[in-house]
């Protein structure tokens, strides 16, 4: 082989690798391959977990305020309508010993949190918001989880949109049950009645429109996570 | 009379990490495009002025956010692990003597500007390297860790929350992983094009390892495209 002819061929393949790559998908055949790196950083993350890693922004960061998107996945804004479903209440079932069935006041008086933290967006985005609801630990604990209850599913009225989570992430002191933001009560908008909500995760697992809150020994995936999306997606 | 000049597990690693850094780029870009700004809602940004404009298609990979955030998780391994083999390879084959920079580089590099710019009319002496080569091949390794640890501060806010904030917090640490892909694009681009125009013979050296000395760019006056410049010998062709 000529030189000549090396070099247009070492030149011609690796332009035609790359303008195949383009825009592209990448090969069907790597699916089983970025599954398992998928899986394989979930280990690693988990590993890395702690509830003593806390998320605090900076106080010279503002609010996002109205600046915060508003995201559901029906075509219009999911309302709860009590002249249709009635009285809303948050069940807590699934393995535990006590399951509740908790009105917004009973909710309320579960111990207080509020804390300002950042909404990490799957898109890249961040919103800082100040939250206001109480942990899902103290929750876990009232409802009496049983020690084999690896995973909770947060179920909602917003066209059956869930996310399951791991328990460790779900205990973490900053992992909450929002009814307030910026000192008001939830809009609609942004989940009302109550809705989860913590900076461990990437907002897409923080299932608003809660209905149902399930301890179970395995996970169930979730809307997005059974689309394509990392089923962990830990911050 | 070719010699040997590149080690196979250096070629193995140079060509290893083009594919992991391309994917890496184009699944980074995709990943950005799904938000191509920097601001945190509610602020601005001080210092991007294509906010809100997508990067173009063919600079993407991945197909879709998922897609690309599925490929970026991935292929983060093969572009550290076999970084990772490289450095340790060049550690204790010696190749690091070529790229660590020694006194009198910076007037070496001074001068192959000069000659570049037909300032000075020699080509330098060089060793494996000329002193800009060896400066830019220097570089990368340092911009590669630097792409990986900005992108660690982005993976993990929360978990590895005093990295980014030692950045100045997740949308600073975003922007730097952004800067730092500019500058291995930057390199990358320059090193392709020189490579083309002034030295084709190396790709003989990346490939199969040969390289023939006889055809370094110091013995053939080795400006960019000059090796396709057919000229008449003159008398001052001949002095140099």
């Amino acid at each position: 082989m000529q030189r000549r002819d090396f070099l247009t061929a070492t030149g011609g393949i690796t332009t035609a690798w790359l303008l195949a790559a383009c825009g592209s998908r990448g090969p069907k055949g790597a699916d089983k391959l970025l599954k398992y790196a998928m899986r394989k950083n979930e280990t690693l993350e988990r590993g890395l977990f702690r509830h003593t890693s806390m998320d605090s922004p900076s106080s010279r960061w503002r609010n996002a305020g109205t600046a915060l998107p508003k995201y559901y996945i029906s075509d219009t804004v999911p309302v709860w309508d009590p002249a249709v479903r009635g009285t809303w209440t948050l069940e807590v079932s699934g393995l535990v010993k006590n399951p509740l069935t908790l009105t917004m006041d009973m909710l309320q008086k579960l111990p207080r949190i509020t804390q300002r933290v950042n909404h990490f967006c799957v898109e890249g985005w961040t919103a800082v918001e100040t939250w206001t609801g109480c942990r899902m630990s103290d929750l876990a604990r009232a409802a009496g989880a049983t020690p084999d209850a690896h995973y909770v599913d947060f179920q909602s009225f917003d066209n059956d949109y869930h996310e399951s989570w791991d328990i460790e992430s779900a205990m973490h002191p900053q992992t909450l049950i929002c009814y307030g933001l910026d000192g008001r009560m939830l809009e609609a908008g942004h989940g009302a009645p109550a809705r989860l909500f913590s900076p461990v995760k990437l907002g897409y697992k923080n299932t608003k429109y809660l209905t149902k809150i399930v301890f179970m020994p395995k996970r169930n995936g979730g809307y997005w996570s059974d689309q394509g999306y990392e089923w962990y997606a830990g911050t | 009379m070719a010699v040997d000049r590149h080690h196979w597990f250096v070629r193995l690693t140079h060509w290893v990490n083009a594919v992991a850094l391309v994917i890496m780029i184009g699944s980074g870009l995709q990943i950005f495009n799904a938000y191509p700004m920097f601001a945190r809602r509610g602020e601005t940004f001080c210092c991007y002025p294509f906010a809100g404009k997508p990067i173009p298609h063919w600079a993407t990979f991945g197909g879709w956010l998922a897609g690309a955030r599925n490929w970026h998780f991935a292929m983060m391994w093969l572009f550290v692990l076999n970084g990772a083999a490289y450095m340790i390879f060049i550690y204790l084959h010696g190749e690091w003597r070529d790229l660590v920079p020694r006194r009198g580089d910076i007037r070496d590099a001074r001068e192959m500007i000069k000659y570049y710019l037909f300032v000075r009319r020699r080509h330098p002496h060089q060793g494996k390297h000329n002193a800009l080569q060896k400066g830019a091949y220097f570089a990368l390794p340092i911009l590669a860790a630097l792409a990986v640890i900005t992108g660690l501060a982005v993976w993990k806010p929360v978990s590895l929350a005093p990295l980014t904030n030692l950045m100045g917090g997740y949308v600073y640490a975003r922007y730097w992983h952004f800067l730092v892909m500019l500058a291995l694009v930057v390199l990358s681009v320059v090193h392709i094009f020189m490579i083309f125009t002034v030295d084709p013979y190396s790709i003989r050296s990346i490939v199969t390892g040969k390289y023939n000395p006889e055809r370094a760019p110091e013995l053939r006056d080795g400006r960019p495209f000059y090796h396709l410049v057919r000229r008449e010998r003159s008398d001052a062709d001949a002095e140099t």
